[in-house]
């Protein structure tokens, strides 16, 4: 490599260093950059003290944690190819690079080619950079060699050799915050650099600006690069890179050797699709029966009806006229003793009372229902309220899902089966215009639609995010409705669940390919890095679970208590009745199914395992029950996650698509209830 | 096999990359290592014709339709 056509940028701009001067007073804003998978959380982790702060960047799901070390403030960035806005986590990225003041660029070893790619990016950019080379303890049982004081000369930067698992060289990892500094650059670039550093641009918006960032151009006020540039740019610090790594890099084994066979075999169809299912089977043993069934029997009843809701509606029944039947249950769920206690001027006025009740409903089995006359008292704290039921739900109910979900999530990432499992089932949601990446925002929607509907922010076209929102919303159960629609369907014996799966999966063919036909444009091809299978890091998978589920509960909370506010108000006004009386003639006559079955489908858009709830004490035959789970799964989604779709998608898209839920689950029932009923 | 498409490509095929699809995917293919004129492996070619391309150590999957855009000579 030609070392004359390389400039030094030390003695740069004068400008810079009176910045640096005034900045050492402050704090340093030090910035953990790096590809995906290279263990820049080890780093982080091992640098931050007992304070970590979070923050989930707005419209995104990405969140940055950040804390302080030695005097620095610490942060830690996701995985990145490079810096740019091809995705949320660039953009995050990106705007965290730009005001960053030392930047620690984590490298894995044994890929330098592409590492070397954001490395190369981040010097251009002008910012003071340190290289750690983690993954060195591989280098060795790999027979690698990597010259780390040539690549440290021809960066122009310090490198540092680490082994995050061993903490091997993290002793050094204050130096290198030290020893950042500015390194080598292209002379072509540095001259392409200099004519937008004169429009008074700083160097790193300057780099962005020539790769045809627009919103660092904007920020500036000057024109963008063309697209074309940016490629030139590329191809250039392409070269370098490998260039650079042909110098540094000595392979004692022939190239290409490492076999990643358990990778391979996720991705063959032959042993791939055995190896999902045994997956799913894991994850059913785990999120269906564990999470779903044990825990959140014991949280959502336990802690959020019996102590939670318990509470706060006893306390506020002191102060406004309420009923409250208690029911006593034995084991078996049957009723041994039922009584009624009237306070019509509180509870806490009629002591005697209020005594007799409190120890009838404090024994074991004991169910209360207060029924508070006034009905604001109901809106906040009834049955439905927005305080008592939303609280239980989102605290007892869904945030144990959500986190088992995210659990699973972080798992299957951090393991890289999660690309794989994209990468095999690519081509089958090509036909519906997806690539193999949707399957990650539908896996989500089996533990619930708000989440996944989040999640398809990920997504890389507007398209492929309407095309899975509509899926979403359409027909896939969440996880509150799949435990209704298994106990309504379990011993009704093999035929109704196969028409089941297939009405469901013929909805499902049909809306994803007239989608894909009706809605203009194209879908982003697959273009994704398989990382090496490997186990887990657990810290790694507590603490992307932890954020994630903190980011969820963060943004989706609010939104379910409006969607709660907005379904009591229907009902203290009457609109909720009103609903059930229109839609009792298309019940009975066209689903063939009793009046009430239409109360089951209002409720169903408060919470969807509502609706389906209703239908247990309901006396219908086989067919009766698989139409109604099959109306129930194409209907409406619950309030929250209609709320969230609309923020997400727009108000057009938004309500196109829940009244195509609307006609969908009735046209359907209806066909199938008119064919087998 | 000059002039050929990468969807083309079978297990173990190695290949240069002749030319690459116009716009951001060329940036994207550039950053993860695939650039014209460089020389990479198929190394898996799945039912449908996902593609799994290896580069040194490192293993990337594209699309099939990706793939007929990215014009390569086998060898």
């Amino acid at each position: 490599m030609k070392t004359d056509n390389l400039v030094s940028l030390d003695n740069d701009k004068i400008a810079t260093s009176y910045t640096t001067l005034i900045k050492q007073k402050e704090l340093q804003k030090v910035v953990l950059v790096g590809n995906p998978n290279v263990g820049k959380s080890c780093f982080f982790n091992f640098m931050s003290g007992m304070y970590v702060d979070v923050s989930n960047f707005p419209g995104t799901t990405v969140s940055i944690t950040k804390s302080h070390s030695q005097g620095n403030d610490v942060y830690d960035t996701p995985g990145i190819y490079g810096v740019g806005s091809f995705n949320d986590e660039e953009k995050v990225a990106r705007d965290i690079i730009l005001s960053a003041d030392v930047i620690l660029n984590v490298v894995n070893a044994l890929n330098l080619d592409r590492d070397l790619f954001l490395t190369l990016q981040l010097i251009d950019m002008g910012k003071k950079v340190s290289v750690l080379l983690n993954f060195s303890d591989e280098l060795k049982k790999r027979k690698i060699k990597i010259d780390t004081k040539k690549l440290s000369n021809l960066l122009g930067v310090e490198v540092y050799q680490t082994a995050a698992v061993d903490k091997l060289g993290f002793d050094k990892i204050g130096e290198a915050i030290r020893s950042a500094r500015t390194g080598k650059q292209e002379l072509d670039l540095h001259f392409l650099l200099n004519q937008v550093i004169e429009k008074s641009v700083p160097q790193s918006d300057a780099l962005l600006i020539l790769e045809g960032d627009e919103t660092i151009a904007q920020k500036n006020n000057v024109l963008c690069a063309t697209s074309d540039e940016r490629e030139r740019i590329y191809i250039n610090r392409r070269n370098r890179v490998n260039e650079i790594v042909d110098l540094v890099e000595y392979e004692d084994s022939k190239k290409g050797e490492i076999f990643n066979q358990l990778g391979r075999l996720c991705l063959n169809p032959v042993t791939g699709i055995p190896i999902l299912l045994f997956m799913l089977v894991l994850m059913y043993f785990f999120i269906g029966d564990l999470v779903s069934q044990r825990v959140v029997n014991f949280t959502e009843n336990k802690i959020g009806k019996n102590l939670f809701e318990y509470n706060v509606k006893s306390f506020t029944g002191n102060y406004t006229p309420v009923n409250v039947e208690v029911k006593i249950l034995d084991n078996n769920g049957s009723v041994i003793n039922d009584k009624t206690f009237n306070f019509p001027s509180g509870i806490s006025a009629n002591p005697t009372l209020q005594k007799e009740f409190f120890e009838l409903s404090k024994q074991n089995g004991a169910q209360s229902n207060f029924n508070f006359q006034n009905p604001f008292v109901k809106l906040f704290f009834g049955e439905f309220g927005v305080v008592t039921m939303t609280v239980t739900y989102l605290l007892f109910l869904l945030l144990p899902l959500v986190i088992g979900f995210y659990f699973v999530m972080a798992l299957l990432e951090d393991s890289g089966y999660l690309p794989r499992l994209a990468t095999m089932l690519d081509r089958s949601f090509n036909k519906i215009g997806l690539n193999g990446k949707a399957v990650i925002p539908i896996m989500l929607g089996f533990g619930c639609i708000t989440m996944a509907n989040i999640t398809t922010r990920m997504l890389g076209s507007e398209r492929e995010k309407s095309i899975v929102t509509a899926i979403l919303q359409f027909v896939i159960p969440c996880s509150a409705q799949l435990a209704v629609i298994a106990a309504l369907l379990s011993g009704a014996g093999f035929a109704p669940m196969m028409l089941y799966i297939s009405v469901i999966l013929t909805v499902l063919i049909v809306l994803s390919t007239a989608l894909n036909k009706m809605l203009p444009g194209e879908s982003s091809p697959l273009l994704i890095d398989l990382p090496m299978i490997r186990f887990p890091r657990m810290s790694n998978v507590f603490k992307k679970t932890f954020f994630r589920s903190f980011g969820f509960m963060k943004e989706a909370s609010f939104w379910f208590f409006i969607g709660a506010l907005a379904v009591g108000i229907m009902e203290i006004s009457g609109m909720l009745s009103v609903w059930q009386d229109v839609l009792a003639p298309f019940t009975t006559t066209w689903l063939k199914l009793p009046k009430e079955a239409a109360n089951a489908f209002v409720m169903g858009m408060v919470r969807r395992d509502f609706g389906a709830a209703g239908l247990f004490h309901m006396d219908l035959s086989i067919m009766q029950k698989t139409v109604s789970i099959i109306t129930i799964t194409l209907f409406v989604p619950c309030i929250a996650s209609f709320v969230v779709m609309l923020k997400e998608r727009g108000w057009k898209e938004g309500m196109m698509i829940w009244f195509g839920t609307w006609i969908a689950a009735f046209l359907v029932g209806g066909i199938v209830a008119q064919i087998v009923i | 096999m000059p002039n050929s498409t990468l969807d083309k490509a079978k297990k173990g095929n190695p290949f240069i990359v002749v030319k690459l699809p116009q716009g951001n995917i060329k940036s994207q293919l550039i950053r993860l290592g695939i650039a014209e004129g460089d020389t990479l492996k198929c190394i898996q070619r799945l039912p449908g014709g996902t593609i799994v391309v290896q580069k040194n150590r490192q293993e990337i999957a594209v699309g099939f339709d990706l793939a007929k855009k990215i014009h390569v000579i086998i060898q």
